[in-house]
């Protein structure tokens, strides 16, 4: 789950690492009355859960009160890469020296989290990789106190830091750690932080990405979910336990198991279809998840075609079938169906589903190769 | 032979009272698979499925039948837990079915299995099965035949899939493992991989991967180094988009890496054919033990 960048500062400012001072406002007039508490010149930077705001126009430096409400105003309403912005952040604006960046996420690999600073801060960490590997320095933190002195004296020698800043850097790195382990965090990103003309060190951006599967025991992070940025039909699959990807082809497919989903997608793409989206249903389906998933997939006006594709071992073919016929008398639609049922049951459910329209296919390249023909 | 579990493997299933317990406990008996124990804090004493023991700890199972392996039927809240318990007890292999771990829980299970020399496999897999000798999981018994083929896999339903396909093609397998579908598992490929070389009876091995990780990457490395056995891969997910979560927790393209194009690129420089179709694998692999 992703947060906002003022949502991410109020987490660092609980955590001891400092922000430049401000608050998010959801109008002009707000924005005003924020701006005239701190001093000029002030950012106003839009809210949106996607990257790129900057190159598209969402981050604006203020230098008077008639300017903060001219650009919050251009700002709010503004469409970012399809996310209508409802927030900006109207912040005091750092006079920066130097920007450097520092970031926490799991090393697959190791198996630990890895802490990652480079001097070359304010462009993505990727970029930086890419192109000059030698300017990020990764530190792997082995322990739940962890980053040790000594690894932040590493970490402060390594971005060229004076005395005062190195003291400094430890409220960053440790307080970063502490809340990426105790939120069940799996990025928590400073970029930039920056040094100021006066040698102080502050957080201007902040990013934090949680671990899905730990949601439950952070309601305080749940509390900070924005709906209105998920693609609706998303979100429904989320409310309904479904697991579900919207994609931009045309034909919807249903699918037990996520390794079989993308196999599925990647089939129907090989036989030169589009996929609609990745669907499963998981590993114990019952038939109302399948009539729920139907539903979800019939919603997508893009979708001119379905695939079913069900390995039945512990998911047993005539429940699904069931599903299938609870679907059709709950929801009007009139979609063709490509089904290939396999495994237990299997016989039992081409019988319920005998009579009907469904197009039966004995495996799942025969049933992908289908399902493109009928939509071409 | 076969690799990590035989039929002398000797079962604790943690969860042995719940759903999910009862319901694989009753097929992995039906399949073969010597059920010693089950544990379910609270329930100590009882029997159930048929004479299967159940006990309030692991450790208390362990002394009472001399089990070696354990099986976690647990949710997603307790499993992490019910890991460390079986890790504790001095367990040498402990498979964890239950999907939805915490990832930094999952580190901890992790690290103290390595402290201990357990072999985790899982979480978020179907087990391990090693046909004819015994099954340790969620997989359907009856796809799979006993063989030369071993399997190792990051996802559930599709490894049914191709295990299928291996089976009606008169393959075989020694030992098929489902390593799961989160960012950290206990077992990788490159852990598995080497346990193939060595096990006399396996004469080739399909790789099953999906994207998240560079993982397809690190284990083509080995097998060009290592392997003298040939591997056959087949990599899910040249649809998926980046950035989105495609069902399994680890199965994301962050930041640029990942994707099964990568992947695929890379096990092709080493080498290693990779299947554009799941249905191909049997051809791939026949063509492969010919030469």
């Amino acid at each position: 789950m992703k947060i906002h960048e003022y949502q991410a500062k109020e987490i660092f400012r609980q955590y001891g690492i400092p922000t430049p001072k401000g608050a998010m406002v959801t109008n002009p007039d707000e924005a005003v009355k924020v701006a005239k508490e701190l001093t000029f010149p002030v950012v106003i930077k839009a809210q949106v859960l996607v990257g790129g705001r900057g190159k598209a126009g969402g981050v604006k430096l203020a230098n008077s009160p008639q300017e903060t409400r001219e650009l919050a105003d251009a700002i709010l309403g503004m469409d970012i890469k399809g996310i209508r912005v409802k927030k900006v952040l109207v912040e005091e604006a750092a006079k920066i020296k130097e920007e450097l960046y520092m970031g926490i996420i799991i090393d697959r690999a190791e198996k630990l989290p890895v802490m990652m600073t480079s001097p070359a801060g304010g462009v993505d960490i990727e970029e930086i990789a890419r192109t000059t590997p030698e300017k990020i320095l990764k530190l792997h933190i082995k322990h739940h106190l962890g980053p040790y002195d000594f690894q932040v004296r590493q970490i402060g020698y390594f971005l060229g830091l004076d005395k005062a800043q190195m003291n400094q850097l430890g409220l960053f790195a440790r307080g970063l750690y502490r809340l990426f382990i105790e939120k069940d965090a799996s990025l928590a990103e400073i970029n930039p932080l920056v040094i100021t003309e006066t040698g102080e060190l502050i957080a201007c951006d902040a990013k934090i990405n949680f671990d899905d599967n730990a949601l439950y025991r952070h309601p305080e992070v749940e509390a900070l979910r924005d709906e209105s940025e998920e693609d609706p039909l998303e979100a429904e699959a989320r409310r309904k336990r479904i697991n579900y990807v919207h994609l931009s082809g045309n034909i919807g497919c249903i699918v037990n198991g996520a390794g079989l989903a993308m196999a599925t997608m990647d089939l129907i793409k090989h036989f030169g279809g589009a996929p609609a989206n990745f669907l499963d249903i998981g590993g114990g389906a019952r038939s109302e998840q399948v009539t729920e998933a139907l539903r979800l997939i019939t919603a997508d006006k893009n979708v001119r075609a379905i695939l079913i594709n069900i390995f039945g071992g512990i998911v047993r073919c005539d429940r699904v079938a069931q599903g299938i016929l609870d679907a059709f008398k709950q929801l009007d639609f009139k979609l063709p169906i490509v089904i290939r049922l396999t495994g237990t049951n299997e016989e039992e459910a081409h019988k319920m589903l005998e009579g009907t329209e469904l197009i039966p296919m004995p495996t799942m390249s025969d049933a992908a190769r289908k399902v493109v023909e009928l939509v071409k | 032979m076969s690799i990590l579990a035989d039929e002398n493997t000797r079962l604790i299933i943690q969860g042995i009272t719940g759903t999910e317990g009862q319901f694989h406990g009753q097929k992995m008996i039906e399949y073969g698979t010597k059920v010693v124990a089950g544990v379910t804090p609270g329930k100590g004493g009882q029997l159930t499925l048929g004479n299967v023991p159940v006990f309030n700890t692991v450790r208390e199972a362990v002394e009472a039948t001399d089990a070696n392996a354990s099986v976690i039927y647990v949710p997603a809240r307790f499993a992490a837990d019910a890991a460390l318990e079986a890790i504790d007890a001095g367990l040498k292999l402990v498979v964890i079915i239950t999907e939805g771990i915490p990832t930094l829980e999952m580190m901890n299970v992790y690290w103290s299995a390595k402290h201990s020399g357990t072999v985790v496999i899982g979480p978020n897999c179907p087990g391990i099965i090693s046909p004819g000798k015994t099954k340790i999981g969620i997989m359907p018994g009856h796809i799979h035949k006993p063989g030369k083929i071993g399997v190792i896999s990051r996802s559930g339903t599709l490894t049914y899939e191709i295990v299928k396909e291996l089976t009606d093609g008169g393959l075989g397998q020694s030992t098929c493992i489902g390593i799961g579908g989160d960012p950290i598992v206990g077992t990788t490929f490159l852990d598995a991989l080497p346990l193939f070389e060595s096990d006399p009876e396996t004469e080739a091995v399909v790789m099953i991967g999906e994207i998240g990780g560079t993982e397809e990457e690190r284990a083509g490395e080995y097998i060009h180094n290592n392997m003298s056995k040939p591997v056959v891969a087949f990599i899910a997910g040249l649809t998926a988009p980046p950035g989105k979560r495609m069902g399994h927790a680890g199965a994301i393209i962050d930041g640029g890496t990942g994707t099964a194009q990568e992947k695929i690129r890379v096990l092709g420089e080493y080498g290693i054919p990779v299947a554009e179709r799941p249905d191909q694998i049997c051809t791939l692999l026949k063509s492969a033990l010919e030469k």
